[in-house]
């Protein structure tokens, strides 16, 4: 229960953060990428920010072994670098240039309901859920993972996890 | 062009919404284990196995429910009129829900996590899509001239 009212205030604050910091507004997304134009520069201190709450954070969280509140973290299991990274970075750059919405930013603007951020949200999410369909075989992600462990094989991990977790 | 195309620096609004944001992602983090991604938490549901769910259902709810609530108290800040029309915001949807699902992260989950977990992926991944971004904004506004899409 307490894992969900995290989850719960966690979304809430984030919601929050993404509306105060500017990101909600597209034209000063594209703002800040336009570096030819009239520069906007707010969005790298919005990143930065952020970054340097998390740096400190992540941190502390790691040197403790643990979350607070679940046995281990659930961290991405891919290290490599491969095409689909590189591929799908350039493809979201081209889309998040055009509409000056990241996924975040678009859910949450979507609530104001706005005809062309739903346009947007219905074909990302449309976009995503095809993508699922025709992919063949997909790694299971890290939750997966650890949702089919039982809870001793998931403590026996945890000190892999941990060392991922300070120097992924 | 319905909206004004320049914006103005806003270095204390932007640097506190980074530090909610960075504060909404550490409690996720220290608190639950998890990485606050959207892409990993949305995109993620429709496959995600059933007790795997039900926190992101949660932290999607958390999510909109943070968004009805600026919508009502300060509207300003999720301008309905974006200067996209219908058919570029479905391109440009389509295309964002493509590549984040394609490289397993957005600009949550590469770029205020990934980049704070030291995760080289995740460097590379926020360099490119900063770059494409850039990129794009360079050619509709300053290659083609079309503000439309501003």
């Amino acid at each position: 229960m307490r894992r969900l009212a995290a989850a719960y205030a966690s979304g809430l604050l984030f919601a929050v953060g993404l509306a105060v910091s500017g990101m909600t507004r597209p034209n000063k997304v594209l703002a800040f990428l336009d570096f030819g134009g009239d520069w906007d520069p707010s969005l790298a201190l919005v990143m930065g920010g952020g970054v340097l709450v998390n740096l400190v954070f992540f941190t502390w969280a790691a040197r403790r072994g643990a979350p607070l509140w679940a046995p281990s973290f659930s961290l991405p299991p891919r290290t490599r670098i491969d095409a689909p990274l590189v591929g799908g970075a350039a493809i979201f750059g081209v889309g998040w240039g055009l509409g000056g919405y990241c996924p975040g930013p678009a859910l949450v603007s979507a609530m104001s309901g706005a005809a062309p951020v739903i346009a947007f949200v219905v074909a990302m999410l449309g976009s995503t859920a095809l993508l699922d369909l025709f992919t063949v075989s997909r790694p299971p992600s890290p939750a997966t993972a650890t949702s089919r462990t039982p809870r001793s094989a998931r403590r026996v991990r945890s000190p892999g996890e941990r060392s991922r977790a300070r120097a992924p | 062009m319905l909206d004004l195309v320049m914006t103005s620096f806003t270095p204390v609004a932007s640097t506190l919404g980074g530090v909610l944001l960075g504060l909404a992602a550490s409690s996720l983090f220290f608190f639950n284990g998890r990485i606050l991604g959207i892409t990993g938490i949305v995109g993620g549901l429709p496959s995600a196995p059933a007790r795997e769910r039900v926190w992101r259902i949660v932290f999607l709810a958390g999510l909109l429910t943070g968004g009805v609530a600026v919508a009502l108290v300060h509207p300003d800040a999720l301008p309905s009129s974006t200067g996209s029309s219908i058919p570029v915001a479905l391109v440009a949807g389509a295309l964002v829900g493509l590549g984040t699902r394609l490289s397993n992260g957005c600009t949550s989950g590469h770029g205020l996590c990934g980049l704070a977990r030291r995760s080289p992926r995740s460097l590379v991944a926020t360099l490119v899509f900063m770059a494409t971004g850039a990129l794009t904004v360079a050619l509709v506004r300053h290659v083609f001239h079309l503000g439309g899409a501003s």
